[in-house]
C-alpha cells in the first residue's frame, strides 16, 4: 500500500483496475471484504470502506445473503471516468515536462508513436 | 458504536515520575487499535491500569462500563499478553495451553492446536529450554486462541522472526474477521502493523499526541524537498514537524496539504513525498534538534 493516500481509496482503485482489465467480469461475484482484508493484509473495516465506495458509485451491487457483484455496464462507465482523469493525471504533466525540456509538440507526437511501435 | 474502554483524565505517578499524564480516550468495540510510542512512553503502564493490575493516581477508567480493578466480570473478558510473561521454568507449553481455558471462557483448543503447528512450537519442551521467540509465540497463541472480547498484545513478538510475525498478522486478521473483538496492539514495529490498524493512539512521555483513525493519520503529513529558499518560502505560516538542510537543499515535513497546495508546490519545482506512520511518530516524538533552528 502506498503511504500517501487512504487505503480504502487504493482498495477501490484496485477493484476498478480488475474490472477494467476484465479479470473481474460484469455480473460476477467479487471477493468478500474479509477476503480482501486477508489478501491485502489490511484492516477489514478499511477494506469494507473501499468496497462500499464502489457500491455507492453503482459499480458493485449487493445480492442479499450472497455477496457483492460487478454491475452490468460498469466497465464502460469506468473507462469513461478514467479517460477524464487521463487528461489531468498523465497528459498535462507530460506536456508540461516536455515544454520544460524544450520538446516541441511535433517531437512529442513522434516520440509517442515510436514508443508504441517499440 | 459502543465504547469498550473509556478513560478520563487518567494519571499515574510513581514517586516523582509521571508515567501517565492526564490521558483521556475511548476505544470502540470490535476495532483493532494501535497503542504506539517510544520505550518508556507509558504504554505498558497504561495497559496495566486498563487491566486492573495497578491503581490509578487519579482519573477514571471504565472497561465494559465498569472499573476493572478486582472486577471479575470485566477481567473474565480481558486477555493481556505481556512482553515478558514469566512461566514456571519446569512447565511446558502444554501446561500453559491446558490451563488457559480456566481463565478464558471462549478458549478454542482446536484453533490453539492449529496455531501451534503454524508456529512450529515444541509444546513438550520445558519452558527454560525454549528460545526467546518460542516463548513469544506461546503468548501470541494464548492471545489469539483465548478469543477474549478485549485482547491486549504488549510487544507480543520479542525474538519472533519475520516469518512468525507475518503468521501472527495473518492469523490475527483472519480470526478477527470471523470472531470480531477489540484488540489493542502495542508495538515499536509501526510500519509492519500500520495497515492492520483501524485507530491509532500514540503516546509520548505519558501524554496522548495522536488519537485518530488510521486513515486520517495516513497522508496527514508530507515531506517537501527542494532548493532551500523555495522550501523555506513554502514552509512560511505552516506547522513544520521537521526540517533538515544540507548545502542549498532543504526538506521540511509539514501538516496535511490540500490538492491545490500540492499542485502549487509541484509547479514551484518542489518534490513531495509521503510520510509513513513510523516516520511521523519519529518526527513527533524526538527532541527538537537545536542546530536546525539556528540554520533556519
Amino acid at each position: 500500500m502506498d503511504d500517501s493516500r487512504p487505503i480504502f481509496l487504493q482498495i477501490a482503485e484496485k477493484i476498478e483496475n480488475d474490472i477494467l482489465s476484465g479479470s473481474l467480469a460484469e455480473e460476477t461475484q467479487v471477493p468478500s471484504t474479509n477476503e480482501f482484508a486477508a489478501f491485502y493484509r489490511i484492516n477489514p473495516a478499511t477494506a469494507g470502506k473501499g468496497v462500499n465506495l464502489l457500491v455507492e458509485a453503482g459499480i458493485l451491487y449487493k445480492k442479499r445473503g450472497i455477496g457483492m457483484f460487478v454491475t452490468d455496464g460498469s466497465r464502460a462507465r469506468l473507462v469513461a471516468q478514467r479517460r477524464e482523469q487521463f487528461q489531468d493525471e498523465y497528459l498535462r504533466p507530460l506536456v508540461a515536462e516536455a515544454a520544460k525540456l524544450g520538446i516541441s509538440q511535433g517531437q512529442l507526437a513522434d516520440m509517442i508513436r515510436e514508443e508504441k511501435s517499440a | 458504536m459502543t465504547a469498550v474502554i473509556e478513560v478520563n483524565n487518567l494519571t499515574k505517578r510513581f514517586g516523582k515520575l509521571t508515567a501517565v499524564d492526564d490521558v483521556s480516550f475511548t476505544v470502540e468495540e470490535n476495532t483493532i487499535h494501535g497503542l504506539l510510542g517510544r520505550n518508556g512512553a507509558g504504554k505498558t503502564t497504561l495497559m496495566q491500569l486498563l487491566t486492573g493490575q495497578d491503581f490509578a493516581t487519579s482519573g477514571s477508567i471504565r472497561v465494559f462500563g465498569e472499573s476493572p480493578v478486582e472486577n471479575a466480570r470485566v477481567l473474565g473478558n480481558v486477555c493481556f499478553i505481556k512482553e515478558s510473561q514469566k512461566y514456571p521454568e519446569d512447565f511446558t507449553a502444554t501446561h500453559v495451553f491446558r490451563s488457559a481455558p480456566w481463565f478464558f471462557p471462549d478458549w478454542d483448543a482446536d484453533y490453539a492446536r492449529r496455531l501451534i503447528a503454524d508456529f512450529r512450537l515444541p509444546v513438550g519442551r520445558r519452558i527454560k529450554k525454549l528460545s526467546r521467540g518460542q516463548l513469544s509465540s506461546i503468548g501470541v497463541i494464548v492471545g489469539l486462541a483465548s478469543r477474549a472480547p478485549l485482547t491486549f498484545f504488549d510487544e507480543p513478538y520479542l525474538g519472533l522472526d519475520a516469518v512468525a510475525r507475518q503468521i501472527f498478522y495473518d492469523r490475527l486478521l483472519e480470526d478477527y474477521s470471523e470472531h470480531p473483538r477489540t484488540v489493542i496492539l502495542s508495538t515499536h514495529l509501526i510500519d509492519e502493523v500500520s495497515d492492520l490498524l483501524e485507530t491509532e493512539l500514540v503516546i509520548d512521555e505519558g501524554r496522548v499526541i495522536i488519537d485518530a483513525d488510521a486513515e486520517s493519520v495516513r497522508g496527514s503529513a508530507t515531506t517537501v524537498a527542494g532548493k532551500r529558499s523555495d522550501v523555506d518560502a513554502f514552509a512560511v505560516g505552516r506547522e513544520v514537524l521537521h526540517r533538515d538542510a544540507i548545502g542549498g537543499i532543504a526538506t521540511v515535513t509539514v501538516a496535511r496539504l490540500s490538492e491545490m497546495e500540492r499542485a502549487a508546490a509541484i509547479r514551484n519545482g518542489l518534490e513531495l513525498s509521503p510520510v509513513s506512520l513510523q516516520q511521523l511518530i519519529v518526527q513527533k516524538t524526538q527532541a527538537p534538534r537545536q542546530e536546525f533552528e539556528q540554520s533556519a
